[in-house]
């Protein structure tokens, strides 16, 4: 009987923490497993989210969140199937969608007029915002299909910033770029382009944009250590960055080739940098990834180029970041570090933050300098100082659930025949 | 003779041989492959597949393939299309990997014993193009596609494997230019009903006319010129078939 391969399965996923910061700074939010914690910024107190369900707002890991590009949104979704509307100033939660699989990724259209979330099936659901507005809890929606990747998990979802196209980026290679319909309820059916040319899973994209260049161009992490620069009318590769020689940077001990992952990608707004978060990757499989580290990219939009400006390095070798995300108001960059440990358990997470990013030298701010201090960091890190020692433990989670989100499963050819003669869906013979 | 050393060809028409090409009828296409995949239609190698014009000496370079046999099978339609439209590229897709060494054999074998270069723009590929179309094709680069006997996958929980499906057609829609032809064609009345309902419901196509129907040549080499056809004719069964086009379209 097949025992080894079941009992892999049934290990259980865990997810790593999540942060975003709105868009005109009156808020962040970090999730890790199913919390969700915010934080006023504007009043410097933590946010009480008020939720007419019963019980915990999210039953699972949540994997993914956002704000709206206007400010007055939210959105959580994940692991426990539900898509979640708040309301970016009340925090009341405005709609609860329900989805059949999993959800992996989540955008509100700018005009906050649509959501749409994908799920594990590869499926793009899309949901009317139509009527949500301060206080009124929307009775519950169900998602229309919008489009599909067939059978492969997305990773990221964005809108154009003109809101013309819908992009969704996935677990094989691909990034889709489709014209988003004026009747979205009936389908996105004409595809303007496939952004084809990454070798590895696309992990994150984002839009770089300058005053000149308002349309803005596409920007993708991946797997097989390069940020690309896209046109998105037509598909075309502008650019390719290889970030992997920055490891070297950040690592002496030189042995393995290297692959590097980029975790996230963020646009540092009206202006041609972009952040980047990467982790190493040593060859493919399991307990591969290795830390770390913060690349700011330059991107020219005139010429089409792209170029590593720095590598900053974070202080403490334990701090992987997980997630980033930019303020425009203060130029601050905020990371979030952890991951949950299993199903109950939210883990450990460890904020942190840059300033003066694209300055020489730009600083990891101490504890003490974060806007909102101590109360800040307590409630979004569950307490205020996490000894060396936890953070390391916690840093080994974070490795292993960056990896099973993210790397398909890779098994022998022996291993393979193995697998498919003791499939459970096939009848026992006798 | 080299076809004499070959035991798996026949010794009479130099073709390779079908019964060493068995393989099982179904495939399941959600499972992960294992085979290379062009990273984009600009990797393709098109020397390897039609190695007389994209040579040493090649002065048709520009030229990309037109036609695309999805599910080829055993790639009757390829050979009989071949000698239709003898100045069009075309290539058959085909997701078992003893099919296809089949179908690739037999084109080989094709272009050795013809002395026109009739086959020299037929080929085939090994790969998954209900994932993979986007790899292999530029945006309007098709202005014919063949979805002949598929796969019904009766079980509702398995519609999802069809070939055919609303989701699918955006791609196919992508592939194919504007007045580009959609063929599709089963046995199964079930899977006839539901490719032609995808197809009715889907924006960017249209029903061909009887008239337009009776004057293209191809429609009836979907029944004929197909292993799979000839089966269904040979048992006196019936066919389900639905023809449409890409139209121009504005969302």
């Amino acid at each position: 009987m097949d025992i080894e391969g079941g009992e892999r399965q049934t290990k259980h996923e865990v997810a790593p923490a999540l942060i975003s910061v709105h868009p005109f700074q009156k808020s962040v939010a970090i999730t890790v497993g199913s919390a969700l914690r915010v934080f006023d910024l504007i009043e410097n107190r933590p946010v009480s989210l008020v939720d007419e369900s019963d019980g915990p707002s999210h039953k699972d890991s949540i994997r993914a969140i956002r704000y709206g590009s206007s400010g007055k949104l939210f959105a959580s979704a994940g692991d426990d199937k539900l898509v979640k509307i708040w309301s970016a100033d009340s925090w009341h939660c405005l709609n609860t969608i329900s989805s059949e699989k999993r959800v992996t990724a989540v955008a509100i259209s700018s005009d906050d007029s649509y959501v749409c979330y994908a799920d594990k099936f590869g499926v793009v659901w899309v949901v009317d915002l139509d009527g949500i507005n301060e206080g009124k809890v929307l009775p519950s929606k169900k998602g229309v299909q919008l489009l599909c990747h067939y059978c492969s998990i997305i990773t990221s979802l964005e809108f154009s910033p003109d809101g013309r196209y819908i992009l969704s980026s996935d677990r094989d290679f691909k990034i889709r770029v489709t014209v988003f319909p004026k009747k979205s309820l009936q389908g996105a059916h004409e595809i303007q382009s496939f952004c084809l040319g990454h070798t590895e899973f696309v992990t994150c994209i984002t839009f770089v944009q300058n005053p000149e260049f308002a349309q803005g161009y596409l920007m993708s992490g991946s797997g097989d250590s390069s940020v690309r620069l896209w046109d998105i009318t037509t598909g075309s590769l502008l650019d390719t960055c290889d970030v992997s020689p920055t490891v070297k940077h950040l690592e002496s001990n030189e042995s393995e080739p290297t692959q590097v992952t980029v975790t996230d990608i963020c646009a540092l707004p009206n202006s041609s940098l972009a952040a980047v978060s990467i982790q190493r990757q040593v060859c493919f499989v399991l307990a591969c990834i290795r830390f770390q580290g913060i690349v700011l990219l330059h991107c020219d939009l005139s010429a089409h180029t792209l170029s590593i400006t720095k590598v900053i390095k974070i202080p403490g070798g334990s701090f992987i970041p997980t997630s980033i995300s930019f303020s425009t108001s203060t130029r601050l960059l905020w990371m979030v570090s952890g991951a949950s440990n299993g199903s109950n358990h939210p883990g450990y997470t460890r904020v942190r933050l840059i300033s003066r990013i694209e300055a020489e030298p730009s600083s990891v701010l101490e504890d003490e300098q974060v806007p909102g201090g101590t109360t800040l960091l307590e409630h979004l890190q569950g307490k205020v100082s996490i000894e060396e020692s936890v953070m390391s433990a916690a840093a080994e989670a974070v490795r292993a659930a960056m990896c099973s989100l993210m790397v398909k499963k890779q098994y022998s050819e022996e291993n393979r025949e193995f697998r498919k003669n003791n499939r459970n869906d096939k009848k026992p013979t006798q | 003779m080299e076809s004499e050393t070959k035991p798996t060809f026949s010794k009479s028409t130099g073709l390779p041989r079908k019964r060493f090409y068995r393989a099982r009828a179904h495939s399941n296409p959600l499972s992960d492959s294992h085979f290379p995949i062009p990273i984009s239609p600009s990797h393709l190698d098109f020397s390897l597949h039609f190695p007389k014009f994209f040579g040493a000496n090649n002065e048709e370079v520009s030229k990309k393939a037109e036609f695309a046999d999805i599910g080829c099978g055993f790639g009757g339609l390829l050979i009989s299309l071949a000698t239709l439209f003898p100045d069009t590229l075309m290539i058959g897709m085909e997701l078992r990997d003893k099919v296809t060494e089949y179908v690739k054999e037999r084109i080989l074998a094709l272009r050795k014993s013809s002395s026109g270069g009739q086959y020299e723009k037929v080929s085939v590929v090994r790969t998954n193009s209900m994932k993979y179309i986007p790899n292999y094709f530029e945006k309007g680069q098709l202005s014919k596609m063949f979805f002949l006997f598929p796969d019904p996958h009766f079980k509702e929980k398995n519609h999802r494997r069809r070939v055919i499906s609303v989701d699918l057609l955006d791609e196919y829609a992508y592939v194919l230019r504007a007045g580009g032809i959609i063929y599709t064609i089963t046995d199964v009345e079930e899977l006839g009903e539901w490719m032609r309902s995808c197809l009715e419901k889907h924006p960017m196509f249209e029903s061909l006319t009887q008239d337009e129907l009776d004057s293209d040549p191809v429609v009836e080499l979907l029944c004929s010129a197909t292993e799979e056809g000839q089966k269904v004719a040979r048992n006196g069964g019936q066919t389900f078939r639905a023809v449409f086009r890409r139209i121009a379209y504005v969302s």
